[in-house]
């Protein structure tokens, strides 16, 4: 009956929740509107715009010296995530069967292992990162926590459930990322989502003073 | 709740548009933004990390525009702002920004966070929350027509003793000139010797231009303060000016600051282009470099480094003509490790030199300067505004610094050759 649930109705609502979710939250923003820029530019705001959200993948200087840290933890643990995602088989197989219709490449057993761990490294360091750090201890709050003992969760019950095969771990990671769907909107979380806006918009404004930014 | 205070409020959440939503929504709370202020780095103090100087900001943010905060609102779970959160903050959001725009520099999800702090002074200067020294800053500008209650006639004086020093006449309100020129009254009242540099590099260049009794005040304090209504007046003064004598350019003074107002403010408050075009100095002097229009005597084999003032480079776009223009006086220019449109601050912008409550914590700002001048073991530092050379200055001075100041301008006039045999000569 749960089992049940969770397969089926649960799944279709936290992704409804977190499909109109995104899109009210990026509506949200789009309303908030932009003036037009009266000021004669030097550049092109789309190149800029363009540019930016490229350009901050990779790390200016003082963040190289002095964010080291969060630096390589956080692109472990993004890459690790984003590899377990979208090319670990039981994913591929789940988005192929309920979302898209067709499959892709998927990862063997080792690198999915190795994708974990990777993923879990980066993650536990930014979170013990964030304890410890003053800076980000100030900054931080309930929902940056929750956001992360969640995804912390949803990675170690996939990963259990893939090395045991057992249903119920199956079901427990299925609700876990239920719960992470629904939570999603309303968190931190959708800078996942609004990253490419932020870096857009200041981009474009960059760009248009002719700064490379 | 003082009635003044919910027009404060009421103006902070006008400011939020899509760009600041954006911006909150995508902050990771990652704390990198701290390491690029100089307010942080050298005072340790996590309460300086930029981000976190948006906490008024960012409450509002979240319950106007985000569905956990309208829930929380609704069933009262979210408290609105008080009159204690602008007191608590108004330290962070003046004192302790220059404006410098590092910040947005390195965010890794891409937040305007110096645009972010402009704005939030919408806010808190409406509500009455500013520091009293920009608010007489405002105030004179408005009233006399230069925050540092600089009078025509002083101009005028000042211009009488240019003339009398290079046997030049400085044009006033000559219509139809090519050129109208702005200053900064700190360039008028402290470095006058810009002025005179102007009048004779002109000269030789042979440039038709104009000074109006009516603006000569580039800078803008009500930005500084974060009162658009203020600011519009006092641009739309040098507009009128510029237009009623139909010049085809308005000419910038060095300091940075007044650049980004007249240049990329000015329209937008004024909600209109202008019918003129703005120039730097400096790209106005690189263009007559190019041109032939000027030559240099020969170049200084004192080792020189740069100190871009943040408005010009980073906030500005003009990042390359004062290179060149070094470049071509200087035999030694050696750069600072951070430079361009990722140097340090002097600690002084943003309305932070006209705010005497924030000396002490500018001057211990000026620590990242002091070490990144050092670094080069050069003792002549260039610069390219008044506000950033007084800074210099104090700083040096306060450090007990072997370092002397100039500005380029000025230095660009020392090694111009101005007589005009010699100049066609060298053409
Ligand atoms: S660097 Fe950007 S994402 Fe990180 S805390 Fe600062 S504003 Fe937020
Ligand atoms: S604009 Fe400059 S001074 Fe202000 S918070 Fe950012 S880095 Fe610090």
């Amino acid at each position: 009956m749960i089992a049940q649930l969770i397969d089926g109705p649960l799944w279709y609502f936290s992704l409804t929740v977190f499909v109109l979710g995104v899109l009210w939250r990026l509506f949200m923003i789009l309303r908030a509107g932009v003036k037009k820029d009266l000021a004669v530019p030097r550049d092109g705001s789309g190149a800029g715009a363009l540019r930016a959200i490229f350009s901050r993948f990779v790390p200016e200087r003082t963040v190289r010296r002095h964010g080291k840290v969060q630096l390589i933890a956080g692109y472990m643990f993004h890459l690790g995530l984003f590899a377990l995602l979208f090319l670990a088989r039981p994913h591929v197989d789940f988005f192929a069967e309920r979302m898209t219709g067709f499959g892709w490449w998927s990862m063997p057993y080792w690198a999915f292992i190795v994708a974990a761990e990777i993923a879990f490294a980066g993650l536990i360091m930014l979170w013990l990162y964030r304890l410890l750090n003053p800076v980000t201890r100030l900054l931080s709050s309930a929902d940056d926590y929750v956001g992360t003992v969640l995804v912390f969760l949803v990675m170690l019950s996939g990963c259990l459930a893939l090395a045991q095969s057992v249903e119920a771990l199956r079901l427990t990671h299925l609700l876990l990322v239920e719960m992470l769907l629904i939570y999603f909107p309303f968190s931190s979380l959708m800078h996942a989502f609004t990253f490419a806006f932020s870096r857009g918009y200041t981009g474009a404004t960059m760009g248009r003073k002719g700064i490379r930014a | 709740m003082s009635e003044q205070f919910e027009l404060g409020v009421a103006e902070l959440g006008k400011q939020i548009d899509a760009r600041i939503s954006s911006y909150f929504s995508s902050c990771v709370h990652c704390g990198l933004c701290a390491e690029a202020c100089l307010f942080y780095t050298e005072t340790g103090d996590p309460r300086y990390t930029p981000i976190y100087k948006l906490e008024p900001m960012k409450k509002l943010w979240r319950q106007e525009h985000t569905i956990r905060g309208k829930l929380a609102k609704a069933l009262g779970l979210s408290k609105p702002l008080q009159e204690k959160d602008f007191a608590d903050w108004e330290e962070l959001v003046y004192d302790s920004c220059t404006l410098c725009g590092r910040c947005s520099m390195v965010c890794p999800v891409g937040n305007d966070i110096t645009y972010m702090i402009s704005k939030e002074r919408e806010g808190f200067s409406r509500a009455g929350y500013a520091p009293e020294g920009l608010k007489g800053a405002t105030q004179r500008a408005l009233e006399i027509g230069s925050p540092m209650g600089v009078t025509l006639k002083t101009v005028l004086a000042t211009l009488a003793h240019v003339e009398k020093d290079t046997g030049l006449s400085v044009p006033v309100d000559q219509q139809g000139a090519d050129y109208m020129t702005l200053f900064s009254s700190m360039e008028v009242v402290n470095f006058p010797e810009y002025i005179e540099s102007i009048a004779r590099i002109f000269d030789a260049a042979g440039v038709s231009w104009t000074i109006s009794s009516k603006a000569f005040e580039a800078t803008n304090s009500g930005i500084q303060i974060g009162n658009s209504d203020n600011a519009a007046e006092i641009v739309g003064r040098v507009v009128t000016a510029a237009e009623e004598l139909g010049v085809k350019y308005v000419i910038s003074p060095e300091c940075g600051h007044a650049y980004t107002s007249i240049r990329w403010a000015g329209p937008n408050l004024i909600g209109r282009p202008y019918r003129f075009k703005v120039i730097h100095i400096l790209e106005l002097l690189d263009q007559l470099k190019q041109e032939g229009r000027i030559r240099f005597s020969g170049k200084t084999d004192e080792p020189v480094t740069f100190h871009d003032p943040c408005q010009i480079v980073r906030r500005g776009g003009v990042v390359q003509p004062q290179r060149d223009l070094l470049n071509g006086i200087a035999e030694n220019f050696v750069e600072m490790t951070d430079h361009g449109v990722m140097n340090w601050c002097c600690g002084g912008g943003g309305g932070v030199s006209a705010n005497e409550r924030a000396d002490e914590l500018r001057i211990k700002a000026f620590d990242r300067k002091r070490k990144q001048i050092e670094e080069t073991g050069v003792n002549t530092v260039v610069t390219a505004c008044a506000n950033c050379r007084m800074m210099l200055e104090d700083g040096i001075e306060e450090n007990e610094m072997e370092t002397t100041v100039i500005g380029l301008t000025e230095l660009i006039a020392d090694y111009l050759v101005t007589d005009a045999k010699e100049q066609s000569e060298v053409r």
